[in-house]
């Protein structure tokens, strides 16, 4: 689900967020337009409009736990759990957690990956969000998810700031929301940086 | 949750309770330190300490001469790992200090306290652990936030610094145009250990033309000398962690 279609239509925040996004084509490899949320981040402003916009949805959902996915779900889970009082754990490449992890494994276009959480972190009954920066095949959310599970925690929702239209709707990832800012941007040859 | 220890300056200075001294063995096994400071008492715990003269190289530690309650809190979130991601390594986990919702607030509000208005427009966060505690402290003050990432994974055009590791070299990279020449910023880590990853952020900014004002990170290995690699950029740390 967009954020358009859940009371935002014509909130210039969006604008603004999608504006502050950099399309880099053919990156990592050719025929991707990448969705580079960093100049989003060179803007207070429009990154502040990011964070209100989750913070405003999950305030009062008692969220006691903030997940994101390493290393751009690092930027964007922090500043929201801290808003709305809930833990935050990061989720990492395998090897980087210490101490006792459980791992799931995900597809790639091209191969596997891994993604590994503490599992002293998470407690049963908790309430969790899962924060990454785009959503593209939802492989990396879904494993996410699955380790949440796993630990006992109840995912509440999937938030990221970019998605492929594809999520409109009603659209659910292991049966789980997403929750969905802005579309990709488009490339603009005219952009500098 | 370990306590972190840190090193006791000057008897004056160190207020805290006294708690269970943690003897924490030498990392990456080098020879125990020769120099024992004065004034070293059995129990130590936590210390908030104004940095001495500015002749002095020791780290800032945050504030006034009184022990800031938040920072024994801070410390005692932290968790040390016995041999990770080695053996002879004591890993200072700052993950549990991110299920502390209290610890965590605080450490992002004793940074902010710091750098507000102090005309700081660049928080630059070394990856990964830096982007945890880079982004709120620049949405709390204004600035922008650029991310320092491992070679390749930033898009577009990137400026690269290589720095030394134990065996071998390893590269930094920021984005060309993330920054503009003139920019005050702070780096941000959540621990410095040799110092080689911030001397190679601090080198990147200034090719630039920025004008690094602090280090800042959460932890410091004091033993690791990390400051010295830092030229004349201070470092301020909320937690020193030595034998």
């Amino acid at each position: 689900m967009f954020a358009v279609e859940n009371g935002l239509q014509g909130d210039p925040r969006l604008k603004a967020i999608s504006d502050a996004i950099r399309v880099i084509p053919h990156f990592p490899k050719t025929g991707i337009m990448f969705q580079d949320i960093t100049t989003l981040l060179l803007d207070p402003v429009a990154f502040k409009h990011v964070v209100d916009i989750f913070v405003d949805r999950y305030e009062h959902m008692n969220i006691s736990l903030v997940a994101g996915v390493e290393a751009r779900g690092f930027i964007f889970g922090p500043p929201i759990a801290l808003a709305i009082g809930a833990k935050f754990i990061p989720l990492r490449k395998p090897g980087k957690l210490p101490g006792k992890v459980i791992s799931e494994e995900y597809e790639l276009e091209y191969g596997r990956d891994r993604l590994e959480m503490s599992v002293e972190a998470v407690k049963s009954d908790e309430r969790a969000l899962v924060i990454d920066d785009l959503v593209a095949t939802g492989g990396t959310l879904s494993a996410s998810i699955s380790l949440l599970e796993r630990a006992g925690a109840e995912v509440v929702e999937c938030a990221c700031v970019v998605g492929l239209p594809k999520f409109k709707g009603q659209c659910k990832l292991k049966g789980k929301p997403l929750y969905v800012l802005v579309e990709p941007s488009q490339f603009d040859e005219l952009t500098t940086l | 949750m370990q306590t972190i220890i840190s090193p006791l300056v000057s008897h004056r200075l160190c207020l805290a309770p006294a708690v269970p001294r943690y003897r924490l063995p030498n990392i990456y096994h080098r020879a125990p330190p020769s120099i024992r400071l004065s004034n070293h008492r059995s129990t130590t715990s936590p210390c908030l300490f104004s940095s001495a003269a500015a002749a002095s190289r020791d780290s800032e530690m945050a504030t006034e001469d009184v022990q800031d309650p938040r920072i024994a809190k801070i410390a005692s979130s932290i968790r040390v790992i016995p041999d990770f991601p080695k053996p002879g390594i004591m890993f200072q986990d700052i993950t549990t200090l991110l299920l502390d919702t209290e610890a965590f607030k605080d450490t992002i509000a004793l940074f902010v306290d710091r750098y507000k208005d102090k005309g700081i427009s660049v928080v630059a966060g070394v990856e990964a652990r830096g982007f945890i505690f880079g982004p709120p402290i620049a949405l709390a003050i204004g600035a922008k936030f650029v991310p320092m990432r491992k070679p390749k994974k930033l898009p577009g055009k990137v400026i690269s610094e290589e720095y030394s590791l134990e065996y071998g070299t390893d590269t930094i990279e920021m984005h060309v145009g993330a920054v503009e020449p003139g920019e005050r910023a702070i780096i941000i880590d959540d621990l410095i250990a040799t110092g080689g990853t911030l001397a190679a952020a601090i080198r990147l900014l200034e090719r630039v033309g920025v004008k690094i004002v602090e280090c800042a990170c959460v932890i410091e290995l004091p033993e690791l000398k990390g400051k010295e690699k830092l030229g004349e950029t201070p470092l301020f740390v909320l937690v020193s962690s030595a034998a």
